[in-house]
Protein backbone atom coordinates (compact mmCIF):
# COMPACT_ATOMS: atom_id res chain seq x y z
CA UNK A 1 0.00 0.00 0.00
CA UNK A 2 2.94 2.17 1.05
CA UNK A 3 4.10 2.29 -3.43
CA UNK A 4 0.20 4.28 -3.74
CA UNK A 5 -0.16 6.33 -0.49
CA UNK A 6 3.20 8.00 -0.95
CA UNK A 7 2.49 10.89 -3.29
CA UNK A 8 3.99 13.57 -1.59
CA UNK A 9 2.39 16.93 -1.76
CA UNK A 10 4.17 18.85 -5.04
CA UNK A 11 3.67 15.29 -7.04
CA UNK A 12 -0.08 15.34 -6.24
CA UNK A 13 -0.03 18.93 -7.75
CA UNK A 14 1.70 18.14 -10.62
CA UNK A 15 -0.68 15.33 -11.12
CA UNK A 16 -3.56 18.09 -10.34
CA UNK A 17 -2.17 20.56 -12.65
CA UNK A 18 -1.70 18.07 -15.73
CA UNK A 19 -5.07 16.60 -15.38
CA UNK A 20 -7.19 20.00 -14.90
CA UNK A 21 -5.19 21.15 -18.18
CA UNK A 22 -6.92 17.60 -20.08
CA UNK A 23 -10.10 18.17 -18.74
CA UNK A 24 -9.85 21.86 -20.00
CA UNK A 25 -8.46 21.08 -23.57
CA UNK A 26 -11.23 18.10 -23.96
CA UNK A 27 -13.41 20.56 -23.30
CA UNK A 28 -12.18 23.29 -24.72
CA UNK A 29 -14.31 23.62 -28.35
CA UNK A 30 -17.55 21.56 -27.65
CA UNK A 31 -20.49 22.53 -29.19
CA UNK A 32 -23.79 24.07 -26.93
CA UNK A 33 -25.68 21.38 -28.16
CA UNK A 34 -23.72 18.57 -26.07
CA UNK A 35 -23.55 20.91 -23.15
CA UNK A 36 -26.14 19.15 -20.97
CA UNK A 37 -24.95 15.32 -21.67
CA UNK A 38 -20.91 16.44 -21.32
CA UNK A 39 -22.01 17.94 -17.85
CA UNK A 40 -24.14 14.40 -17.36
CA UNK A 41 -20.95 12.83 -18.53
CA UNK A 42 -18.23 13.90 -16.08
CA UNK A 43 -21.34 13.43 -13.76
CA UNK A 44 -20.61 9.67 -14.68
CA UNK A 45 -17.20 9.75 -14.46
CA UNK A 46 -16.47 11.26 -10.97
CA UNK A 47 -18.92 8.10 -9.64
CA UNK A 48 -15.18 6.61 -9.96
CA UNK A 49 -15.55 7.91 -6.02
CA UNK A 50 -17.30 4.91 -5.56
CA UNK A 51 -13.94 2.96 -5.51
CA UNK A 52 -12.44 5.03 -2.97
CA UNK A 53 -15.60 4.59 -0.83
CA UNK A 54 -14.88 0.99 -1.24
CA UNK A 55 -11.39 1.13 -0.11
CA UNK A 56 -12.59 3.01 2.88
CA UNK A 57 -15.26 0.78 3.93
CA UNK A 58 -12.86 -2.52 3.34
CA UNK A 59 -10.60 -0.76 6.15
CA UNK A 60 -13.48 0.33 8.50
CA UNK A 61 -12.36 -0.71 11.78
CA UNK A 62 -15.61 0.81 13.86
CA UNK A 63 -18.97 0.52 13.51
CA UNK A 64 -19.39 4.09 12.47
CA UNK A 65 -16.65 4.24 9.56
CA UNK A 66 -18.77 1.03 8.42
CA UNK A 67 -22.09 3.09 8.19
CA UNK A 68 -20.49 5.64 6.74
CA UNK A 69 -18.72 3.79 4.78
CA UNK A 70 -21.98 1.88 3.46
CA UNK A 71 -23.64 5.26 2.72
CA UNK A 72 -20.05 6.27 0.61
CA UNK A 73 -20.55 3.41 -1.54
CA UNK A 74 -23.91 3.08 -1.92
CA UNK A 75 -24.33 6.75 -3.13
CA UNK A 76 -20.80 6.17 -5.15
CA UNK A 77 -22.94 3.52 -6.86
CA UNK A 78 -25.38 5.29 -7.44
CA UNK A 79 -23.61 8.11 -9.04
CA UNK A 80 -22.08 6.05 -11.39
CA UNK A 81 -24.93 3.91 -12.46
CA UNK A 82 -27.54 7.09 -13.06
CA UNK A 83 -24.48 9.02 -14.37
CA UNK A 84 -23.88 6.28 -16.94
CA UNK A 85 -27.57 5.47 -17.78
CA UNK A 86 -28.97 9.08 -17.78
CA UNK A 87 -25.75 10.09 -20.02
CA UNK A 88 -26.37 7.07 -22.20
CA UNK A 89 -30.05 7.63 -22.89
CA UNK A 90 -29.14 11.44 -23.47
CA UNK A 91 -26.74 10.58 -26.31
CA UNK A 92 -29.07 8.14 -27.39
CA UNK A 93 -30.73 11.28 -29.25
CA UNK A 94 -27.56 11.83 -31.56
CA UNK A 95 -28.00 8.60 -33.54
CA UNK A 96 -28.33 9.35 -37.03
CA UNK A 97 -32.04 9.37 -38.28
CA UNK A 98 -31.06 6.95 -41.12
CA UNK A 99 -29.73 3.28 -39.92
CA UNK A 100 -26.88 3.30 -41.82
CA UNK A 101 -23.39 3.94 -40.20
CA UNK A 102 -22.07 7.31 -41.04
CA UNK B 1 2.15 -6.96 -3.45
CA UNK B 2 0.55 -8.77 -6.63
CA UNK B 3 -2.87 -7.76 -6.04
CA UNK B 4 -1.87 -3.89 -5.33
CA UNK B 5 0.19 -4.21 -8.57
CA UNK B 6 -2.99 -5.31 -10.48
CA UNK B 7 -4.70 -3.08 -8.94
CA UNK B 8 -2.54 0.00 -9.81
CA UNK B 9 -2.44 -0.88 -13.65
CA UNK B 10 -5.75 -1.70 -13.72
CA UNK B 11 -6.56 1.98 -12.47
CA UNK B 12 -4.32 3.25 -15.10
CA UNK B 13 -6.23 1.25 -17.65
CA UNK B 14 -9.89 3.41 -16.55
CA UNK B 15 -7.82 6.41 -16.01
CA UNK B 16 -7.21 6.53 -19.68
CA UNK B 17 -10.76 5.10 -20.71
CA UNK B 18 -12.33 7.67 -18.93
CA UNK B 19 -10.24 10.29 -20.63
CA UNK B 20 -10.54 8.90 -23.91
CA UNK B 21 -14.43 8.40 -23.48
CA UNK B 22 -14.78 12.15 -22.35
CA UNK B 23 -13.01 13.18 -25.24
CA UNK B 24 -15.38 11.48 -27.50
CA UNK B 25 -18.12 12.58 -25.68
CA UNK B 26 -17.36 15.94 -26.50
CA UNK B 27 -17.91 15.89 -30.33
CA UNK B 28 -21.21 14.92 -31.98
CA UNK B 29 -20.25 12.28 -34.08
CA UNK B 30 -18.40 9.95 -31.94
CA UNK B 31 -20.38 11.00 -28.29
CA UNK B 32 -22.61 7.55 -28.23
CA UNK B 33 -19.31 5.84 -28.27
CA UNK B 34 -17.42 7.64 -25.88
CA UNK B 35 -20.11 6.67 -23.10
CA UNK B 36 -19.33 3.57 -23.52
CA UNK B 37 -15.79 3.42 -23.34
CA UNK B 38 -16.17 5.60 -20.09
CA UNK B 39 -18.05 2.80 -19.17
CA UNK B 40 -15.85 0.07 -19.90
CA UNK B 41 -13.43 1.71 -17.35
CA UNK B 42 -15.50 2.02 -14.30
CA UNK B 43 -16.27 -1.78 -14.69
CA UNK B 44 -12.85 -2.28 -14.60
CA UNK B 45 -12.30 -0.15 -11.93
CA UNK B 46 -14.87 -1.37 -9.55
CA UNK B 47 -14.41 -4.92 -10.01
CA UNK B 48 -10.38 -4.53 -9.52
CA UNK B 49 -11.90 -2.50 -6.49
CA UNK B 50 -12.75 -5.46 -4.65
CA UNK B 51 -8.49 -6.79 -4.68
CA UNK B 52 -8.47 -4.31 -1.47
CA UNK B 53 -9.92 -7.16 0.26
CA UNK B 54 -6.04 -8.67 -0.17
CA UNK B 55 -4.28 -5.91 1.76
CA UNK B 56 -6.45 -4.26 5.02
CA UNK B 57 -4.82 -2.68 7.48
CA UNK B 58 -4.48 -4.66 10.17
CA UNK B 59 -6.92 -2.51 12.60
CA UNK B 60 -9.98 -3.83 10.35
CA UNK B 61 -9.11 -7.24 9.82
CA UNK B 62 -11.71 -8.30 12.12
CA UNK B 63 -14.16 -6.28 10.34
CA UNK B 64 -13.38 -7.40 7.15
CA UNK B 65 -16.46 -10.60 6.67
CA UNK B 66 -18.81 -7.67 7.68
CA UNK B 67 -17.26 -4.90 5.31
CA UNK B 68 -17.31 -6.98 2.17
CA UNK B 69 -21.05 -8.09 2.84
CA UNK B 70 -21.72 -4.39 3.45
CA UNK B 71 -19.95 -3.28 0.37
CA UNK B 72 -22.04 -5.85 -1.66
CA UNK B 73 -24.90 -4.75 -0.43
CA UNK B 74 -24.28 -1.11 -0.83
CA UNK B 75 -23.29 -1.60 -4.26
CA UNK B 76 -26.16 -4.01 -5.75
CA UNK B 77 -28.60 -1.39 -4.29
CA UNK B 78 -26.87 1.74 -5.22
CA UNK B 79 -26.24 0.22 -8.63
CA UNK B 80 -29.52 -1.19 -9.02
CA UNK B 81 -31.70 1.49 -7.94
CA UNK B 82 -30.16 4.02 -10.14
CA UNK B 83 -30.39 2.25 -13.13
CA UNK B 84 -33.66 1.62 -12.83
CA UNK B 85 -34.63 5.38 -11.94
CA UNK B 86 -32.64 6.57 -14.94
CA UNK B 87 -34.00 3.97 -16.86
CA UNK B 88 -37.93 4.49 -16.20
CA UNK B 89 -37.47 8.93 -15.56
CA UNK B 90 -38.91 11.12 -18.43
CA UNK B 91 -36.52 12.44 -20.98
CA UNK B 92 -37.48 15.72 -19.91
CA UNK B 93 -36.54 14.91 -16.33
CA UNK B 94 -32.87 14.34 -17.02
CA UNK B 95 -31.38 17.39 -16.05
CA UNK B 96 -32.66 17.10 -12.08
CA UNK B 97 -31.69 13.08 -12.19
CA UNK B 98 -28.24 14.32 -13.15
CA UNK B 99 -28.18 16.44 -10.04
CA UNK B 100 -29.28 13.84 -8.04
CA UNK B 101 -26.47 11.75 -8.82
CA UNK B 102 -24.27 14.40 -8.82
CA UNK B 103 -25.22 14.92 -5.06
CA UNK B 104 -24.98 11.11 -4.50
CA UNK B 105 -21.41 11.18 -5.87
CA UNK B 106 -20.73 14.49 -3.46
CA UNK B 107 -22.20 12.46 -0.71
CA UNK B 108 -19.79 9.58 -1.14
CA UNK B 109 -16.64 11.75 -1.75
CA UNK B 110 -17.61 13.36 1.86
CA UNK B 111 -18.45 10.05 3.18
CA UNK B 112 -14.66 9.30 2.14
CA UNK B 113 -13.86 12.46 4.00
CA UNK B 114 -15.99 11.77 6.98
CA UNK B 115 -14.56 8.12 7.57
CA UNK B 116 -10.65 9.63 7.82
CA UNK B 117 -11.40 12.51 9.84
CA UNK B 118 -13.69 10.59 12.25
CA UNK B 119 -11.38 7.84 12.55
CA UNK B 120 -8.42 9.77 13.04
CA UNK B 121 -6.66 8.08 10.39
CA UNK B 122 -5.57 11.34 8.03
CA UNK B 123 -1.90 12.39 9.53
CA UNK B 124 -0.05 15.34 7.76
CA UNK B 125 -0.86 18.79 7.07
CA UNK B 126 -1.35 18.17 3.35
CA UNK B 127 -3.43 15.30 3.62
CA UNK B 128 -5.32 17.23 6.37
CA UNK B 129 -5.85 19.85 4.26
CA UNK B 130 -7.36 18.15 1.45
CA UNK B 131 -9.31 15.96 3.53
CA UNK B 132 -11.16 19.15 5.24
CA UNK B 133 -11.55 20.73 1.43
CA UNK B 134 -12.57 17.92 -0.38
CA UNK B 135 -15.37 16.71 2.96
CA UNK B 136 -16.64 20.56 2.93
CA UNK B 137 -16.74 20.70 -0.97
CA UNK B 138 -18.57 16.85 -0.93
CA UNK B 139 -20.92 17.97 1.27
CA UNK B 140 -21.85 21.51 0.05
CA UNK B 141 -22.60 19.30 -2.94
CA UNK B 142 -24.70 16.73 -1.70
CA UNK B 143 -27.27 19.42 -0.06
CA UNK B 144 -26.87 21.75 -2.86
CA UNK B 145 -27.36 19.20 -5.76
CA UNK B 146 -30.57 17.96 -3.98
CA UNK B 147 -31.93 21.54 -3.32
CA UNK B 148 -31.83 21.68 -7.30
CA UNK B 149 -32.82 18.40 -7.86
CA UNK B 150 -36.39 19.06 -5.42
CA UNK B 151 -36.29 22.62 -7.33
CA UNK B 152 -36.51 20.87 -10.92
CA UNK B 153 -38.38 18.15 -10.10
CA UNK B 154 -41.32 20.81 -8.19
CA UNK B 155 -40.68 19.28 -5.20
CA UNK B 156 -39.43 22.27 -3.58
CA UNK B 157 -41.29 25.32 -4.87
CA UNK B 158 -40.33 29.12 -4.88
CA UNK B 159 -37.01 30.94 -3.95
CA UNK B 160 -36.31 31.10 -0.03
CA UNK B 161 -34.31 34.19 0.95
CA UNK B 162 -34.03 36.94 3.38
CA UNK B 163 -32.02 40.22 3.31
CA UNK B 164 -28.62 39.89 4.88
CA UNK B 165 -28.39 36.32 3.21
CA UNK B 166 -25.10 36.90 1.67
CA UNK B 167 -24.24 37.97 5.15
CA UNK B 168 -25.13 34.84 6.68
CA UNK B 169 -23.89 32.39 4.27
CA UNK B 170 -20.74 34.28 4.66
CA UNK B 171 -20.86 33.77 8.47
CA UNK B 172 -21.16 29.80 8.00
CA UNK B 173 -18.68 29.76 5.60
CA UNK B 174 -16.05 31.30 7.87
CA UNK B 175 -17.27 28.68 10.10
CA UNK B 176 -16.58 26.08 8.12
CA UNK B 177 -13.25 27.04 7.82
CA UNK B 178 -12.47 27.98 11.01
CA UNK B 179 -13.15 24.48 12.03
CA UNK B 180 -11.59 22.77 9.28
CA UNK B 181 -8.41 24.95 10.28
CA UNK B 182 -8.38 24.12 13.50
CA UNK B 183 -8.96 20.31 12.46
CA UNK B 184 -5.86 20.90 10.35
CA UNK B 185 -3.46 22.60 13.38
CA UNK B 186 -4.83 20.01 15.60
CA UNK B 187 -3.35 17.35 13.77
CA UNK B 188 -6.58 15.32 12.95
CA UNK B 189 -7.42 15.45 17.39
CA UNK B 190 -10.09 17.14 17.46
CA UNK B 191 -13.20 15.89 18.96
CA UNK B 192 -16.59 13.68 16.89
CA UNK B 193 -18.77 16.38 17.87
CA UNK B 194 -16.41 19.19 15.82
CA UNK B 195 -16.02 17.43 13.40
CA UNK B 196 -19.73 16.40 13.26
CA UNK B 197 -20.64 20.30 13.54
CA UNK B 198 -18.17 20.77 10.92
CA UNK B 199 -20.16 18.58 7.90
CA UNK B 200 -23.48 19.76 9.47
CA UNK B 201 -22.70 23.22 8.64
CA UNK B 202 -21.20 22.31 5.21
CA UNK B 203 -24.47 20.53 4.35
CA UNK B 204 -26.24 23.57 5.77
CA UNK B 205 -23.88 25.92 3.42
CA UNK B 206 -25.14 23.89 0.26
CA UNK B 207 -28.70 24.27 1.00
CA UNK B 208 -28.10 28.03 1.75
CA UNK B 209 -26.44 28.27 -1.76
CA UNK B 210 -28.62 26.93 -3.70
CA UNK B 211 -32.06 28.01 -2.22
CA UNK B 212 -32.05 31.77 -3.55
CA UNK B 213 -31.72 30.38 -7.25
CA UNK B 214 -34.53 30.15 -9.39
CA UNK B 215 -35.27 27.11 -11.29
CA UNK B 216 -34.14 28.64 -14.65
CA UNK B 217 -30.86 29.22 -13.40
CA UNK B 218 -30.63 25.57 -11.88
CA UNK B 219 -28.38 24.07 -15.27
CA UNK B 220 -25.65 26.28 -14.45
CA UNK B 221 -26.24 25.45 -10.58
CA UNK B 222 -26.12 21.56 -11.54
CA UNK B 223 -22.86 22.13 -13.62
CA UNK B 224 -21.32 24.12 -10.75
CA UNK B 225 -21.66 21.71 -8.15
CA UNK B 226 -20.75 18.68 -10.81
CA UNK B 227 -17.41 20.83 -11.16
CA UNK B 228 -17.41 20.67 -7.71
CA UNK B 229 -18.19 16.76 -6.56
CA UNK B 230 -14.93 16.47 -9.15
CA UNK B 231 -12.81 18.38 -7.17
CA UNK B 232 -13.99 16.96 -3.52
CA UNK B 233 -13.08 13.15 -5.45
CA UNK B 234 -10.14 14.48 -6.75
CA UNK B 235 -8.75 15.88 -3.22
CA UNK B 236 -10.31 12.67 -1.66
CA UNK B 237 -8.06 10.73 -3.65
CA UNK B 238 -4.97 12.49 -2.29
CA UNK B 239 -6.02 11.74 0.90
CA UNK B 240 -6.48 8.03 0.15
CA UNK B 241 -3.40 7.52 -1.95
CA UNK B 242 -5.57 6.75 -5.12
CA UNK B 243 -4.19 8.40 -8.22
CA UNK B 244 -7.00 7.07 -10.26
CA UNK B 245 -9.84 9.37 -8.09
CA UNK B 246 -7.04 12.29 -8.27
CA UNK B 247 -6.84 12.43 -11.91
CA UNK B 248 -10.56 11.73 -12.81
CA UNK B 249 -11.68 13.71 -10.10
CA UNK B 250 -9.37 16.49 -11.33
CA UNK B 251 -10.64 16.39 -15.18
CA UNK B 252 -13.55 16.39 -14.19
CA UNK B 253 -13.51 19.49 -11.64
CA UNK B 254 -11.96 21.73 -15.19
CA UNK B 255 -13.87 20.80 -17.16
CA UNK B 256 -17.11 20.88 -15.23
CA UNK B 257 -15.64 24.22 -14.17
CA UNK B 258 -15.21 24.92 -17.79
CA UNK B 259 -18.91 23.95 -19.22
CA UNK B 260 -20.46 26.11 -16.25
CA UNK B 261 -18.51 29.42 -17.85
CA UNK B 262 -19.52 28.00 -21.27
CA UNK B 263 -23.07 27.41 -20.20
CA UNK B 264 -23.44 30.60 -18.39
CA UNK B 265 -21.84 32.39 -21.43
CA UNK B 266 -24.51 31.08 -23.46
CA UNK B 267 -27.39 32.71 -21.52
CA UNK B 268 -25.58 35.59 -21.55
CA UNK B 269 -25.02 35.53 -17.82
CA UNK B 270 -22.18 35.66 -15.54
CA UNK B 271 -21.67 32.75 -12.96
CA UNK B 272 -21.44 35.68 -10.46
CA UNK B 273 -24.52 36.68 -11.63
CA UNK B 274 -26.23 33.77 -11.74
CA UNK B 275 -25.19 32.56 -8.43
CA UNK B 276 -25.58 36.41 -6.04
CA UNK B 277 -28.06 37.96 -8.20
CA UNK B 278 -32.10 36.75 -7.79
CA UNK B 279 -32.28 37.49 -11.25
CA UNK B 280 -33.72 33.59 -12.57
CA UNK B 281 -35.84 33.43 -9.43
CA UNK B 282 -38.08 36.26 -10.51
CA UNK B 283 -38.42 35.93 -13.79
CA UNK B 284 -38.14 39.17 -16.10
CA UNK B 285 -40.39 41.57 -14.38
CA UNK B 286 -38.16 41.21 -11.27
CA UNK B 287 -35.93 42.93 -13.46
CA UNK B 288 -38.45 45.72 -14.98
Amino acid sequence: MDATTAITGFVALYIFMLAAFTGYEIIGRVPAILHTPLMSGSNFIHGIVVVGAMWALFNASSTLEQAIGFFGVLLGAGNAAGGYVVTERMLEMFKPSDKKKG
Amino acid sequence: MTAQFIIDAAFIVATLLFIYGLKRMSSPVTARSGIVVAGVGMVVAVLVAFLYIADVNPKAEPFLKTNIILGVVALAVGLGWAWWSGKKVEMTAMPQMVALYNGMGGGAAAAIAAIELFGHKAHGNIILVMAVLGGIIGAVSLSGSLIAWGKLDGRINGTWRFPGLQAVNGLILLTILGIGAWTVYQGGAVGPELIAAFFVLSLVYGVMMAMPIGGADMPVVISLFNAFTGLAVGFEGYVIGNPALMVAGMVVGSAGTLLTLLMAKAMNRSVSNVLFSNFGASGEEGQG
